[in-house]
């Protein structure tokens, strides 16, 4: 529906569109190497606010480097990266992240309510008390994910799509205005698929802006109204109905993705975006 | 167990435990970062450092000796980074390298240097000297509160009192940060964290627990009370407050059970002679672990949360 909604608004020249206000997240030039190798390379992407953007990619392609790197996790040889506008560590507030899954040892001595009250690191400071208020935000947070029951569960005895919405609610708990999410969907049961799609429109709907890599073409169209194509380099970016194509996608997997995978996607997703939305869409932006 | 436990033991079993417990606090932090080996890797380095402060000073003097132990592990921090960072090889074989190697150059000095007139030798650097801690000038409990005695404590007494108490601090006020660095290190960088001040801080507190430690117990207990308490203690709690607080609870048992034994085991046994009291601290330590591994209620997670993923 988004696309046709830009393209009514457009029309109608009375609505700005998400192109004229400061991109939630804007990366310019950026290149990170591991090793001498670079993982990314030059890269250039603006993530629109109120939008959720997919960043799509093969293996190695530099997908979660690409967040990583932008939020200073690890560091970046150049680039410049601006969220809302303004430089990154004046905007800390304003950003969530949910790092994979995998990247954290589930054994550490903690409950889940704990992980959650980590969101609240910056309200709460070295030494702030954590007080009722606290744990009742906490709580609101984990019941957003369907985790309420669970509040007091070691954090070691959670399925892997337990762990995922675990991170998700903390990230809920950040109230930021942007989320940035690395392989959300990586290794979950289809229900906690559909919890977390579920949280992240919501989010959208409330105006927030959502990026997450995501390594399953099949959602890109159902998901998503924006997608990045990352192999070491931009390859595409913009509205998925323009910028996820049997041209960008061949252009990102190489030889990777048979054309034949390719060509059973776009059938997929005829289903779900009538033909026509395609152009008509397409025609929003430009004008 | 009057006059002659104050004079004679009530010092070394003080210090035995606030040894304990200023390696055990950063421990119970190193071991979940899988840092364990540093505290190792520190207590060996802490040799040269010794031995190089003594060559310099011509005296074992205290002062100039922990400022070259400190010296040393701050050497020996920087290059197991670089190490790590140049060789591209895993963090536990660079530290591996390090502490030999330094271990080692301190065995070398030491031989080479004219320390024969001095307290100075490879067993005291292992074993400490605990049990010459003692405090002449009491004689009775009453000492606890005459001024004239309690001027006369050993000074181990003091250094490690003061460490353990700053140790104690800093856990208390970076608990948080601490916490959520050693848990999701990404995560805390995003929140504008400094995760790499923060790891290096730990380094450093747990370099200078080992230093004070070294100076009054040895490089045996050390090495244990890094490591078996925490370990021990994890095997009890799911929560982190909880196993900190066990590890202090170890920390102290070893060090107070260990001693007794020491001192009485062998006599109790029929054997003349007592033992080293930083050896046994050292294996009680080590038993307490072995208990908890066998009897720990925590020592099936693993298996859990595998049958339930």
């Amino acid at each position: 529906m988004t696309p046709a909604d830009l393209a009514l608004a457009a029309k109608d020249g009375t609505v700005l569109t998400p192109a004229a206000e400061a991109p939630a997240l804007s990366i310019r030039g950026m290149t990170v190497s591991y090793a001498e190798k670079p993982a990314i390379f030059s890269v250039d992407a603006d993530f629109a606010a109120g939008a959720m953007t997919a960043i799509v990619g093969p293996n190695g392609a530099g997908k979660s480097t690409l967040l990583k790197a932008a939020l200073g996790v690890i560091p970046r040889l150049s680039g410049e990266v601006s969220v809302f506008g303004t430089p990154l560590e004046t905007a800390r507030a304003r950003v969530a992240y949910v790092p994979q899954r995998a990247s954290v040892d589930w054994d550490f001595p903690t409950r889940v309510i704990d992980v959650v009250l980590m969101g609240l690191y910056r309200e709460l400071g070295l030494l702030g008390r954590v007080r009722a208020a606290h744990r009742a935000k906490a709580e609101a947070c984990l019941a957003r994910v369907g985790m309420s029951d669970f509040a007091a569960r070691q954090i070691g005895q959670l399925s892997g799509g337990q762990q995922q919405r675990v991170f998700l609610a903390r990230a809920l708990a950040q109230e930021a205005d942007l989320y940035l999410l690395d392989e959300p969907f990586a290794g979950v049961d289809a229900a906690t698929e559909a919890a977390i799609i579920e949280v992240l429109k919501t989010l959208k709907d409330q105006g927030k802006s959502v990026v997450a890599v995501h390594h399953d073409l099949a959602t890109v169209t159902r998901y998503f109204d924006r997608v990045l194509l990352l192999n070491v380099r931009k390859i595409a970016a913009g509205p998925v109905a323009q910028a996820f194509t049997p041209q960008t996608l061949a252009a990102t997997y190489g030889g990777r993705l048979a054309s034949a995978q390719i060509d059973q996607l776009r059938l997929g997703d005829g289903a779900g975006l009538p033909t026509g939305a395609g152009p008509e869409a397409g025609a929003g932006p430009k004008a | 167990m009057g006059a002659e436990f104050v004079q004679l033991s009530l010092t070394p079993i003080l210090i035995g435990i606030l040894a304990a417990i200023a390696c055990a606090l950063p421990g119970n932090f190193l071991i979940l970062r899988r840092q364990a080996l540093i505290g190792d890797a520190i207590s060996h380095v802490v040799l040269p450092g010794i031995v190089v402060a003594f060559l310099l000073t011509g005296a074992v003097a205290a002062v100039p000796m922990l400022i070259g132990a400190g010296l040393a592990a701050v050497v020996a921090v920087i290059l197991i980074e670089a190490i790590k960072r140049l060789g591209r090889i895993e963090p536990g074989a660079a530290m591996g390298v390090v502490f030999t190697s330094l271990f080692a150059g301190g065995v070398l000095l030491l031989e080479q240097s004219d320390t024969s007139g001095v307290h100075l030798d490879v067993e005291h650097a292992l074993m400490g000297n605990l049990e010459s801690l003692i405090w002449l000038d009491a004689n009775g409990w009453a000492s606890l509160v005459d001024p004239l005695a309690l001027a006369g404590l050993p000074p181990e007494l003091g250094r490690i009192a003061v460490v353990a108490l700053v140790i104690s601090v800093l856990t208390w006020v970076f608990w948080r940060p601490l916490t959520l660095t050693t848990f999701d290190e990404g995560f805390a960088r995003t929140l504008g964290l400094p995760a790499s001040a923060l790891g290096f801080g730990l380094v450093i507190t747990a370099a200078v627990a080992a230093v004070a430690a070294f100076d009054a117990v040895g490089s045996i207990i050390v090495i244990a009370m890094f490591i078996c308490p925490p370990a021990a203690a994890r095997l009890m709690t799911d929560s982190l407050v909880r196993q900190v607080w066990w590890s202090v609870a170890f920390a102290t048992l070893s060090a107070i059970l260990g001693y007794v034994l020491a001192g009485y085991g062998p006599l109790w046994l029929g054997f003349a002679d007592a033992v080293s009291a930083a050896g046994m601290v050292a294996s009680v330590a080590g038993a307490i672990l072995l208990l908890a591994a066998l009897m720990g209620p925590r020592r099936a997670r693993l298996g859990e949360s595998r049958a339930t993923s």
